[in-house]
């Protein structure tokens, strides 16, 4: 199966354009917000954010590093939530391109199930009860579009392609720069079509970062 | 820039500094990535690791307002250690010139200074001549008052250990940066660097840009793939409008606006067109009246002859000695000068630095017409903070203006392409472009003047049919702006048909026969069609991602200005590996029969300054071609404040004392002392401030755009871990920035991108505060804009203010 991303996050210069693209292509309101103490904002996804510049700063080896990190949902290869749901009218992977499109009818699931089951913390559920996530812009990429995010990313850190190509890239990317980051890893690459590349631990970036203990999953 | 956005891929060092292109420029960061992966090393000095800091191999912090004493190190480093590109600096700089014996520098001062006028006589700044006018040279550049020699007395004073503690950088971090960037002085190296308002809006904006320009010279850094002088401009077309006259002392492509003692058109022409002896140097400027004159033809058409100075007593002429800048301007308003005031595309009412007197300033006029997409701080100024609107006399007029994807026209970027741009939907409502509001302003004055009025004549002979079925037509003005013949006119043996569009600025006429509303864009719209809307994917054979065949760049398409210092003596490419231009030459008994110039559009045509034999080319021409003598100007005595940088301190700073002399501050700045009290060595503003960009905001305007308010708000403060504790501060809460001027409510952003800095051995606390936000849209309440902290201090030589570096105290609310 075909699509796939490749995040190189140590190339973004959290600009934030592929954030606002997200919400511009899919019609997304703003969020009223406040500054609570960081360049982050909004806090956190929701029914109407679904790509967010996680921003932080860290200390290593006595040196600044700023850590951004584009989140957005991996698209899983064996996706939790759709396995969790088992309701194709409501979860469902698109077959040409993998993206995992969620319905109107995620109205009828129980949203607090889908969101636990979730390994990086991605979907949310909107006041008119829908869950909503990112849609791989699967509208964009079955007319032969990028999707918006990776159109709008001036310095190629969202790349998009077949899932192979982008599995590639992320390993060769990976090769070169291991030796400015000795840490660099590529995040649950086996598992999921958006392979975000890190330049230190996953959890000095986001909690969700990355699948592995990050949090207590549901299985059924 | 000299060079464009996607040259910046060739260089192997880019130094960042006045400037954070990751956050203010994002698109540069495509081809700053791509020299990194091809091994380039990015080098980032700033107060405050911003996010070009973070993506930097090396980041050196510094104090706001001392690039100077930074960048005067670096040069006394490059001499010391000879790490000049000698070849280079000998034949294409002044640095041979011998300087006259008038020239002196002592306790800070240049030699000529004034203390009444504030003012240099720059005629002591002269270099020694012969009996033709050409300076007198020591190519060996040992003379003592050659100019490497001066240059080498001047920053002796610029060690290490003064410099660190000045800029509160640490010697090792000096030292980084020193050894990294100077390496590019080797042959097959290039390096560049990235500037913005960091280094222009300081008392010593120029001279910042000059300290860099020397070190580029040094290094043989000018006018190579991967080198120069690169500013990044604010706005996409920022590049465009100072191009057409948007500074009030220049008409359109850098032409002078008259004074009052240029009594007449030859007399202005014989006054401003430069002349040199030197047959090697091609001194562009000696043309000045073909372009002023077709300037004045496209003016006023027809109605312009030479009878009449074509029209020259009709253009307004300033007072001798007088600045117009909008400073200045906006004084005048303060005192009752200026009594009406278009603000078009402009905010100044939170833009402007000692913001409350601006907007007091506006409650002096008897009318303001604001034109812009949005109603803004200044079209309200009225119901703004400490406003009385029942006591405001001024009438305020808004006309709509619609966005840049609602209108036809060109921008010019950074990179001096132009670039067309076609419409996207209609404006919407009763919104209209700036070309079809100033068409119908002018024709309604032209209507208004027909019947008689005070000197009618320059708005009734102005030649005003930029209009297609009664709607502004860009593609008219584009054309004017280009230039036609008015007459046939025969160049060379060639005849060109009156009526037709000029192809070349090498063939406008100072007799009347040919127009050009801007000489440096003729080329730009010719009989072959709209350049600048070329789409062409080709590169050049030089293969440098120059594609010649996309937009149009000035001037004559040249993506690389100073191109001709590429080469060396004979026309080979300094670094064959990524060559901007060589000539290949036809050769006989070791000399140049002829031959052309391939890659990118040479600078100036002729043959290289030397024959294959070495032997000198007559035919030849030095390579800094706008330059009377032809070379890069390592000593300027163009400038007001004197012809080699010197570190002064910002009007506010932290120390009583300069370091560098006993003269604290640019003695040629400029301030208000009846608006302004500025704070030295003030124990009640003891940190320094500085104020920048949001890459989530563009100017002011994206306020009103609920997107761009989502990912920034609010107004805040940046502020170290170690200053949040000393005053209890915690991150997210609001506190109170208070300045000499003013005070501003923020939130409070503790982070380690500001860092404890040892200025003189005294640990100072630098803070920063982003300037986008206004009180129109409110989150908090008591929302404002940060320009009521700055001062209103000016450049002596561009006159911008200084924005970047005042004194401040901050506390909880
Ligand atoms: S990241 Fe979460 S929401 Fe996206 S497919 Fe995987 S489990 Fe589903
Ligand atoms: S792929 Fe589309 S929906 Fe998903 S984050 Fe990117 S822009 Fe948003
Ligand atoms: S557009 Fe690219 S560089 Fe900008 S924040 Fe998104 S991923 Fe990072």
């Amino acid at each position: 199966m075909s699509n796939g991303f490749f995040i190189d996050v140590t190339r973004c210069i959290a600009c934030k354009a592929c954030q606002i693209a997200c919400k511009q292509w899919n019609n997304l309101p703003a969020e009223q917000t406040t500054n609570v103490g960081s360049y982050q904002n909004p806090p956190d996804f929701s029914a109407v954010t679904y790509k967010l510049v996680r921003m932080t700063e860290s200390i290593v080896d006595g040196k600044f590093y700023g850590l951004y990190f584009p989140d957005q949902c991996r698209h899983c290869l064996l996706p939790p939530c759709l396995l969790w749901a088992q309701d194709s009218d409501a979860i469902y992977q698109d077959k040409d391109t993998g993206a995992v499109v969620y319905t109107s009818e995620t109205q009828k699931l129980k949203a607090e199930d889908i969101i636990g089951v979730c390994p990086y913390d991605v979907p949310r559920r909107g006041k008119d009860g829908l869950l909503a996530k990112c849609t791989m812009c699967n509208d964009r990429v079955k007319r032969g579009m990028e999707p918006a995010c990776v159109k709008t990313c001036p310095t190629d850190a969202l790349n998009f392609g077949k899932l192979e190509e982008m599995q590639a890239l992320a390993s060769e990317r990976l090769e070169k720069i291991k030796s400015i980051y000795p840490d660099a890893q590529l995040l649950d690459a086996d598992d999921v079509r958006v392979i975000f590349l890190t330049a230190f631990a996953p959890q000095k970036y986001h909690r969700y970062a990355a699948a592995f203990d990050a949090r207590p999953r549901k299985t059924r | 820039m000299t060079n464009h956005w996607i040259d910046l891929r060739n260089s192997d060092c880019i130094l960042v500094m006045g400037a954070n292109p990751a956050e203010n420029h994002p698109i540069s960061f495509r081809y700053v990535n791509q020299a990194k992966d091809n091994g380039a090393k990015l080098i980032c000095v700033d107060p405050r690791i911003t996010r070009t800091a973070t993506s930097a191999d090396i980041y050196a912090p510094l104090r706001s307002g001392t690039d100077i004493a930074f960048l005067g190190g670096m040069i006394k480093y490059i001499l010391e250690n000879r790490l000049f590109q000698e070849d280079y600096v000998g034949n294409y700089t002044n640095a041979p010139f011998i300087v006259g014996e008038e020239y002196g520098f002592e306790d800070g001062l240049f030699s000529g200074y004034d203390p009444d006028e504030k003012h240099y006589d720059k005629s002591r700044w002269a270099f020694e001549t012969d009996d033709q006018g050409i300076p007198e040279r020591d190519p060996t550049m040992q003379h003592k008052r050659c100019v490497l020699s001066l240059l080498r007395d001047h920053f002796a004073r610029y060690d290490l250990k003064t410099v660190s503690m000045i800029t509160g950088t640490s010697q090792e971090s000096l030292m980084a940066v020193y050894e990294t960037f100077t390496l590019t002085g080797a042959a097959s190296k290039a390096g560049t660097v990235l500037y913005a308002m960091g280094w222009t809006q300081h008392t010593t904006g120029v001279q910042n840009i000059r300290a860099m320009s020397i070190i580029q010279l040094l290094l043989g850094n000018m006018g190579l793939a991967g080198g120069g002088i690169n500013a990044l401009r604010g706005e996409n077309n920022v590049q465009g409008s100072t191009d057409h006259a948007l500074l009030w002392g220049n008409w359109p492509g850098y032409l002078k606006v008259p004074r009052d003692s240029d009594h007449s058109l030859p007399a202005y022409n014989e006054k401003y067109a430069s002349k040199n002896n030197d047959p090697l140097s091609v001194n562009w400027w000696q043309h000045y009246g073909k372009y002023s004159v077709s300037f004045l033809k496209s003016m006023f058409g027809a109605k312009a002859t030479s009878e009449n100075d074509f029209g020259y007593a009709w253009m307004p002429k300033c007072k001798d000695d007088r600045s117009y800048a909008w400073w200045q301007s906006f004084k005048s308003m303060y005192h009752d000068g200026i009594r009406g005031f278009f603000a078009w595309g402009m905010n100044p009412a939170v833009s402007c630095g000692n913001v409350s007197k601006i907007r007091e300033a506006l409650t002096k006029l008897d009318w303001m017409v604001h034109v812009n997409i949005f109603a803004t701080e200044t079209s309200d100024f009225w119901k703004g903070p400490n406003m009385k609107p029942e006591d405001i006399k001024t009438e305020v007029f808004s006309l709509p203006a619609c966005t840049w994807v609602e209108k036809e026209g060109s921008i010019t970027n950074s990179g001096r392409w132009m670039q067309w741009r076609y419409m996207g939907p209609r404006p919407r409502g009763q919104s209209r472009s700036d070309g079809h509001i100033m068409m119908e302003l002018g024709s309604r004055l032209k209507a208004l003047y027909a019947g008689g009025g005070v000197f009618p004549e320059p708005i009734r002979n102005l030649k005003w049919d930029y209009t297609t079925n009664g709607e502004f037509d860009p593609h008219k003005v584009a054309k004017e702006i280009n230039g036609y013949f008015l007459e046939d006119v025969t160049v060379d043996g060639r005849t060109y048909r009156k009526g037709t569009l000029v192809p070349s600025f090498v063939l406008l006429q100072d007799d009347g026969s040919t127009s050009s509303g801007n000489w440096l864009y003729c080329a730009s719209y010719t009989e072959a069609g709209n350049q600048a809307a070329r789409q062409g994917q080709e590169d050049a054979p030089n293969k440098i991602g120059n594609y010649p065949e996309f937009a149009w760049a000035w001037p004559l398409n040249r993506r690389i200005i100073y191109n001709r210092a590429s080469v060396d003596l004979r026309g080979k490419p300094i670094n064959p590996e990524k060559w901007v231009v060589r000539f290949e030459g036809e050769e006989k008994s070791g000399k140049y029969t002829g031959g052309q110039w391939v890659g990118d559009v040479i600078d100036g045509g002729g043959l290289p300054l030397h024959h294959p034999d070495g032997s000198l080319n007559r035919d030849g021409r030095y390579p800094f071609i706008m330059r009377a003598h032809g070379v890069g100007q390592i000593f300027g005595p163009g400038l007001n404040d004197g012809p080699l940088p010197e570190h002064y301190e910002p009007l506010e700073s932290p120390i009583a004392k300069n370091y560098m002399s006993p003269q604290r501050r640019n003695p040629l700045m400029r301030y208000s002392a009846l608006l302004d009290k500025p704070a030295t060595a003030d124990p009640r503003f003891p940190i320094i401030c500085t104020t920048y960009r949001l890459t989530e905001h563009w100017m002011t305007v994206t306020q009103a755009v609920p997107w761009n308010r989502e990912i920034q708000p609010q107004v805040f403060v940046e502020l170290s871990h170690e200053l949040a504790a000393e005053k209890m501060i915690s991150n997210g809460e609001r506190v109170v920035v208070e300045s000499s001027r003013g005070q501003l409510e923020c939130v409070a952003l503790v982070t380690h991108r500001f860092q404890l800095m040892q200025i003189v051995g005294k640990t100072v606390h630098h803070i920063g505060i982003p300037w986008h936000f206004g009180w129109r849209r409110q989150t908090s309440g008591n929302d404002e804009s940060v320009n009521v902290l700055v001062a209103f201090a000016i450049d002596p030589s561009a006159e911008i203010p200084e924005y970047k570096a005042f004194m401040v105290n901050v506390h909880k609310k």
